[in-house]
């Protein structure tokens, strides 16, 4: 935590998030208003001290509303990444170490996944499941295992080939243990990345998903509002800013942490930046911009299997 | 390289095949199934039985997957539930939407996006580069629709420049018209899709900044911008053309919540509306032809890469 504190995209992202989850545990105590009560001759008034971000149509508090919306934000956020780590995981260390057909079969199911698009992926489970914060999160938290998969997938590949692996087989380490052991440290710092670059994207997508309309109405979410203020927009505009800037402050926050946080874990890119003044430009020069990692499809080097004959 | 077409070929009809199953069984969740849909709340069981005899939903599900296959096979995506119109005609004229809508963006983006992070990659330690770093990690943060609807109250609300959405109801027959009603949505999904390509090409000009082949080209006396624009380009180049096929699955999905926001009656607001209506046969056809479309895509930039970088043609 320390050394993600050291870089500004890690400091800002560690505040975002912060706040995100601050909001998130005050609005469950305390909000400065009922969020759904309606007010008529409180409608649209302007941002205020009373009203820090005005008033929607009925009279709602906004700020009381964005309070509350933290909560599903967060708790899909939470949910899908756990979700996304334990399948990915598991899948992606699975098709490394088992024999050549099963891993590789198992490969190009994670590329098939991958290939539908997870808000596609996630629509259809909605229509399937109905639109419970549950189901969000693992329609979301399984698009992004599979992308989870194959990142593990190329790393474990990597982890293998190393000679400490090689020795840990030949010493009597069954395959279970030196996964535990070797391989799960080894690669903890790219997942960890992933994760949260991953909740970043989990708040973009439970945004647009109630913003469709496609959540319950009863559960509470900034895309919902947003979806709801768009419709009475041409009078009021004004009121789409603030849940608006919430869905970009959580996602910015998430992005950010991730980078710092792989600024953080690669000790590479930790000597780097502290010989450099500690100055914007010295934090946004990693060449291994942790969002890229995902995307691009890994380049298939098998490495020796590690049980040893 | 006709083994590896080969081989990617056959690799493409299996992920096809594995998809359409996914699809298939996904749907086969839906609790109430649409016999109940069709019949409506009133209906007797009796009545209930009938249309699933009907619709053939009382067949075994490895005879109803055929049956659905076989027919895409002859380029029939089935007939919707609800209106009858074959799934086939409705998506072509859908298309006409959204198939404008994605290549545009695509090439906004591109032209945009591609020097800006050629920029940023080269400057990365200016005031200029690090600008340009620090705007396109707002852009991937702000999610698409709030950007629309922003964009809406300044150029359609404000300064009343640009319709606020919608689509001519003849489509493109009223060419004006329908170029002015898609310039926001494109700008819109454009600058969702160029701030991720940005950082990817900063990333890759960056890394291709530190190889040797650089180090060399500027010891033998060429200016840091002449190494770059003679070897570093056509390198940097490979990676971003991965990039922009992974790229077409998220913007397909980026699609379905733009065409809400400008209420354009395309492929994704069709889905959401079918989804809403329980149009299960029409939702297992779109979703189906939306991942053939990605999947085609990814094979056709995994032959180009090939095709460019003649290293991979090699160790193949």
């Amino acid at each position: 935590m320390k050394h993600v504190w050291r870089s500004w995209p890690g400091r800002i992202g560690v505040v975002l998030v912060s706040i995100l989850v601050l909001g998130a545990l005050v609005s469950l105590v305390w909000t400065p208003y009922d969020p759904t009560r309606v007010v008529p001759r409180d409608k649209w008034l302007p941002v205020s001290w009373a009203h820090p971000f005005g008033t929607d149509g009925a009279g709602k508090d906004l700020l009381s509303q964005v309070l509350v919306g933290a909560r599903t934000t967060l708790v899909v956020a939470l949910a899908s990444v756990v979700i996304a780590a334990v399948l990915g995981l598991s899948l992606g260390i699975l098709s490394a170490i088992t024999p050549r057909y099963v891993g590789e079969s198992l490969a190009h199911l994670i590329d098939v996944l991958i290939a539908l698009p997870t808000l596609i992926l996630a629509l259809v489970f909605l229509a399937a499941l109905g639109g419970s914060i549950w189901t969000v999160s693992l329609a979301i938290g399984l698009g992004s295992a599979a992308v989870l998969a194959r990142v593990v997938r190329a790393e474990v590949s990597r982890v293998l080939t190393n000679d400490y692996i090689l020795t840990a087989a030949a010493s009597g380490s069954s395959t279970y243990r030196t996964v535990w052991r070797h391989v799960i440290p080894n690669i903890a710092p790219t997942v960890i990345v992933q994760l949260s670059l991953f909740a970043a994207l989990a708040v973009l997508a439970e945004a647009a998903l109630s913003y469709l309309g496609l959540t319950q109405v009863s559960t509470p979410s900034w895309g919902r509002m947003l979806g709801t203020l768009q419709e009475t927009m041409t009078v009021e505009p004004r009121a789409v800013v603030f849940p608006g800037l919430a869905v970009l402050a959580a996602t910015l926050g998430f992005n950010l942490l991730g980078d710092g946080l792989r600024d953080a874990v690669d000790p590479r890119l930790r000597g780097r930046a502290a010989s450099v003044s500690p100055t914007f430009s010295s934090v946004v020069d990693g060449v291994d911009d942790p969002a890229l990692v995902a995307l691009p499809a890994a380049p298939d080097v098998r490495p020796m299997d590690i049980e040893v004959p | 390289m006709t083994l590896y077409v080969v081989r990617r070929l056959g690799l493409l009809l299996v992920a096809i095949v594995v998809t359409s199953i996914i699809v298939f069984l996904l749907l086969r969740l839906l609790p109430g199934d649409l016999a109940t849909v069709i019949g409506g709340t009133q209906a007797s069981p009796d009545r209930i039985a009938a249309i699933r005899q009907e619709l053939g939903l009382d067949r075994p599900l490895v005879v109803q997957y055929l049956d659905w296959v076989g027919g895409i096979l002859h380029g029939d995506f089935g007939v919707s539930a609800l209106n009858g119109e074959t799934v086939t005609s409705e998506l072509g004229r859908k298309l006409g939407v959204s198939v404008p809508l994605v290549l545009a963006s695509t090439l906004l983006s591109i032209v945009v996006a591609v020097p800006l992070g050629i920029i940023a990659g080269a400057r990365h330690r200016r005031a200029d580069g690090v600008g340009i770093s620090v705007v396109s990690q707002l852009g991937i943060a702000v999610p698409s629709f709030w950007a629309g609807l922003i964009l809406i109250v300044v150029f359609a609300v404000n300064l009343d420049a640009l319709p606020a959405g919608g689509f001519p109801r003849n489509g493109w027959g009223d060419t004006t018209v329908a170029v002015r009603s898609l310039v926001l949505p494109v700008v819109t999904l454009a600058l969702a899709q160029g701030a991720v390509l940005l950082r990817f090409v900063r990333s890759a000009t960056l890394d291709v900044l530190h190889q040797d082949y650089i180090r060399t080209a500027r010891a033998k006396g060429l200016t840091r911008s002449q190494a770059l624009y003679r070897h570093g380009l056509r390198n940097a180049s490979l990676p971003i053309i991965s990039i922009l096929g992974v790229q077409v699955a998220s913007l397909i999905a980026g699609v379905v919540v733009i065409e809400r926001v400008f209420n354009l009656p395309g492929v994704g607001q069709m889905l959401v509306r079918d989804i809403g209506s329980r149009d299960l046969e029409k939702v297992q056809g779109t979703v189906l032809l939306i991942a053939i479309i990605v999947l085609v895509i990814g094979f056709i930039v995994d032959v180009l890469h090939r095709i460019a970088d003649p290293r991979l043609r090699v160790v193949a």
